[in-house]
């Protein structure tokens, strides 16, 4: 799988770009995955990525959408809890492109 | 990740979907991800082709000649004549004559011919029988992840070849040799090492369920629970894994619960068995099947329910319908005494399994379930019959319950209701476009081209009827048009889930 350089620090991801290895994973790491996917990281959006590292700490899984939305709800104001605003920061989709961002593996399934 | 780099197919002026021009080796560059070492080796395969593959390919298909008379025949009884050549959404979408039904199939046939017909071996150019080579098992790989074993070609095969089956065996073959898919053979792992193809670990689905709770309280003002592991309950509740995580999924999730809530129903949801769809089905690996759907049988014992019931999930339904009692004792047949007490557990005046749709229309034509329907005015509503229900199952006791069953639902909980076109709906259904195993990013462009046959039908009656919600029973139908709908002009909150309408004009009291 490819290794990738950035910032000084090499690190490893898989043939969609997810990195490989949580612990690799850092502020620096997040710039370049956030650059891949052409997502500008702006304050709201590193909310979403601290919360879904934060919840995978937790319970070893991403977030369900709604869990998500509540959360943000709480962080950024209840006008921004939807399903739309995570679309609007994630276009390809927040459990998926937001996941990549914060290094998490990619939620498979029924999704 | 880049926006995907391929032509989306224009909508056509009507509902039906004009049969392409060929164009030869349009989607030879299909290839879905290649299963990794780990969910191979959990699975028992291998993960690379080893120097013997090809012994070891055709070893594997002489067994399964062997066990399933059904595809010694149909490797046998085509004609060639054709019927089913542009049946099939894939090639409807993307022009590839390979994805013609019989193509797909003669790319086995014809390795078939040369290994286990008696022309095949002794004059293979009379015949058409060809030596098993690294390219054919290369194109085997990518036609036989652009089928969606949807049997939608079977309907209209005179000698009812069932496609499906053929993929299943040609997706075994490649796995046995070591070149598994990494979407299906990923999940198969999640399912039996966590419980459900997600792999939402047993604390995450109760803190996600207690959510859901507090949303439904604040939305209603009535407590409606979403027990879990709930021994002694009556009713154990198997749903696909996506209900619990994704939208629209949650929607239907919500609506199982307040209809259970009103009926005054004991039930429960099982961490075990948090997973209703077995992708050992589209695997064509009957021991995999096998052990995801014991899961179920195992916790309906543990619990000591007395009945089983399935959520929004076609390919699931399929297999509980049509394989549950003879994989694992559940409804009828099983001799072993696991399955003797569980039919002596399970309440012998309901069918076992019951689909969630009969439960809902059962208890709607008793009287028991209250609407408002003018909730769901703001929609004009059709629905899609998902390929595993419509051509693989039944509901009910009339023939076609499968078809006039969630439509019933639809038309008592709301008032706005339009069919699509009569040949793309009911038995002759499109596929949506990511079943089988499909539902993956790396084949977002076959997924797309797919739905076009299905678009074409909505657009017709979202133009001319004003239709406005595309509802479904199918985890996998809607996450796939979800993801696809977009790519036609259509907002995504236009998909959504039949118990989803029963959540929003179903009337609760504490």
């Amino acid at each position: 799988m490819p290794m990738i350089e950035h910032g000084g620090k090499s690190f490893e991801v898989d043939e969609e770009g997810y990195l490989v290895n949580l612990a690799d994973w850092d502020e620096n790491v997040a710039a370049y995955l956030a650059q891949e996917e052409k997502v500008e990281m702006s304050q709201s959006h590193w909310e979403v990525v601290n919360f879904l590292r934060e919840y995978y700490g937790e319970y070893q899984i991403a977030p369900a959408i709604r869990v998500l939305t509540k959360a943000v709800a709480k962080k950024l104001g209840p006008d921004k809890g939807n399903n739309k605003y995570l679309y609007e920061l994630f276009p390809y989709g927040p459990a998926k492109q937001a996941c990549k961002i914060a290094g998490l593996p990619k939620p498979t399934g029924c999704i | 990740m880049a926006a995907p780099k391929f032509e989306v197919p224009k909508l056509s002026d009507t509902a039906y979907t004009d049969v392409p021009k060929i164009q030869e080796g349009s989607m030879s560059h299909i290839k879905s991800f290649i299963a990794p070492q780990a969910p191979q080796e959990f699975l028992g395969y291998p993960w690379e082709l080893a120097d013997d593959w090809k012994e070891r390919a055709i070893d594997r298909m002489g067994q399964l000649l062997g066990k399933y008379r059904s595809l010694r025949v149909f490797m046998d009884a085509c004609v060639h004549c054709g019927a089913c050549t542009d049946k099939c959404h894939y090639y409807l979408g993307s022009a590839d004559p390979k994805n013609m039904p019989v193509a797909r199939q003669e790319l086995m046939r014809k390795v078939y011919r040369r290994y286990f017909t008696l022309p095949g071996k002794i004059a293979p150019w009379l015949v058409g029988a060809e030596d098993l080579t690294k390219d054919t098992l290369d194109q085997w790989y990518s036609y036989y992840h652009q089928c969606s074993e949807c049997r939608r070609c079977s309907v209209f095969c005179p000698y009812g070849i069932d496609t499906a089956e053929i993929t299943m065996a040609g997706r075994e073959i490649l796995n046995h040799v070591g070149m598994g898919q990494k979407y299906s053979n990923e999940i198969l792992g999640k399912v039996q090492k966590i419980g459900n193809n997600l792999g939402l670990p047993g604390p995450a689905l109760e803190d996600t369920l207690l959510g859901l709770e507090e949303d439904i309280e604040a939305d209603t003002g009535v407590a409606v629970k979403m027990p879990l592991d709930v021994q002694g309950a009556e009713i154990l509740l198997v749903t696909p894994s996506a209900d619990f995580f994704s939208e629209p999924h949650v929607e239907s999730l919500i609506g199982y619960a307040k209809v259970f809530h009103a009926a005054g129903a004991s039930w429960t949801l099982s961490s075990h068995a948090s997973e209703a769809g077995n992708f050992g089905l589209f695997n064509g690996n009957y021991e995999t099947m096998r052990t995801v759907a014991m899961r179920i049988r195992d916790a309906a014992l543990e619990l000591g329910v007395k009945r089983i019931v399935v959520g929004e999930c076609g390919h699931a339904w399929r297999v509980a319908y049509a394989f549950w009692n003879t994989l694992t004792g559940i409804g009828y047949g099983g001799n072993d005494p696991f399955s003797i007490e569980m039919q002596k557990q399970l309440d012998p005046r309901y069918k076992q399994p019951m689909h969630i749709c009969e439960y809902t229309w059962d208890l709607i034509q008793k009287g028991v379930l209250k609407f408002d329907k003018s909730l769901n005015d703001h929609r004009t509503i059709t629905f899609h019959d998902s390929c595993n229900v419509a051509r693989g199952s039944r509901m009910g006791d009339e023939p076609g319950g499968q078809f006039t069953i969630p439509r019933n639902i639809i038309k008592a909980v709301a008032n706005n209701f339009h069919d699509m076109a009569a040949e793309t709906i009911g038995e002759s259904t499109f596929c949506c476009g990511g079943g089988g195993g499909v539902l993956t990013d790396d084949l977002i462009e076959l997924r797309v081209k797919g739905a076009l046959p299905r678009m074409n039908a909505y657009n017709a009656v979202a133009k001319e009827e004003g239709v406005n919600f595309l509802a479904l029973i199918c985890a996998i139908c809607k996450a796939q048009f979800t993801k696809v709908v977009p790519f036609y002009g259509f907002d995504m909150s236009q998909v959504g889930g039949v118990h989803q309408l029963v959540s929003t004009a179903i009337k609760l009291e504490d």
